[in-house]
């Protein structure tokens, strides 16, 4: 059973991407509840937020996108629950 | 003094004239109570991310005004008494908020005459 696993191409383990707070990067102070587009990319495809350690935001942030999701979700720009978002 | 900005929903089975009707309403009251309006934006008919009152689609407008605390609170039991409003959300905005709304403002205005 003990069989070596070989793999066709190289297997790279260590390369770790940074992670950054997109709000902070690009300057962005205020996280808009009416752009739907926006927020799309911080949810996952059922709606739901995305935690911070996926997407990076910083924790000041995390908190306004929380709010800005929530706000956009009460006037039916985002569902509360959806399927195959994005 | 404090600027709030107010988006609310109405029922897509309003003519085009009464949607303009309510709006006004909705505008004048805000005067009337002592605000100072100072943006008016229509987004025409949306789809909705889920249907309220059975329905699928509804005519988003964004209300961006002036005023002190008690018109808000004023201003929302007209929003709950009307049938034509199926949803709204006041927000108070802060200073980033404002400062995106200017941004916003003079970025319409920017677009309409080209």
């Amino acid at each position: 059973m003990a069989q070596d696993v070989r793999y066709l191409s190289p297997v790279n383990i260590d390369i770790k991407k940074d992670k950054y707070c997109r709000f902070q990067k690009s300057g962005i102070k205020f996280v808009d509840y009416k752009d739907a587009n926006f927020l799309l990319k911080l949810l996952n495809e059922q709606g739901k937020i995305l935690p911070r350690r996926i997407t990076g935001t910083s924790s000041k942030f995390q908190s306004r996108v929380n709010k800005a999701v929530k706000r956009a979700r009460h006037i039916a720009i985002l569902p509360y629950v959806g399927d195959q978002l994005r | 003094m404090n600027n709030y900005e107010t988006v609310f929903i109405l029922t897509p089975v309003l003519s085009e004239d009464q949607t303009k009707e309510a709006v006004k309403k909705f505008e004048e009251e805000i005067i009337s109570l002592g605000g100072k309006l100072n943006n008016s934006e229509s987004w025409g008919l949306k789809k909705l991310a889920y249907p309220i009152q059975k329905k699928t689609t509804g005519f988003y407008f964004l209300l961006d005004y002036e005023g002190e605390g008690n018109l808000v609170s004023e201003l929302e039991v007209t929003f709950k008494r009307d049938e034509r409003v199926m949803r709204f959300l006041t927000v108070k905005m802060d200073k980033h908020h404002q400062e995106w709304a200017e941004k916003r403002r003079s970025r319409m205005k920017s677009a309409k005459p080209a």
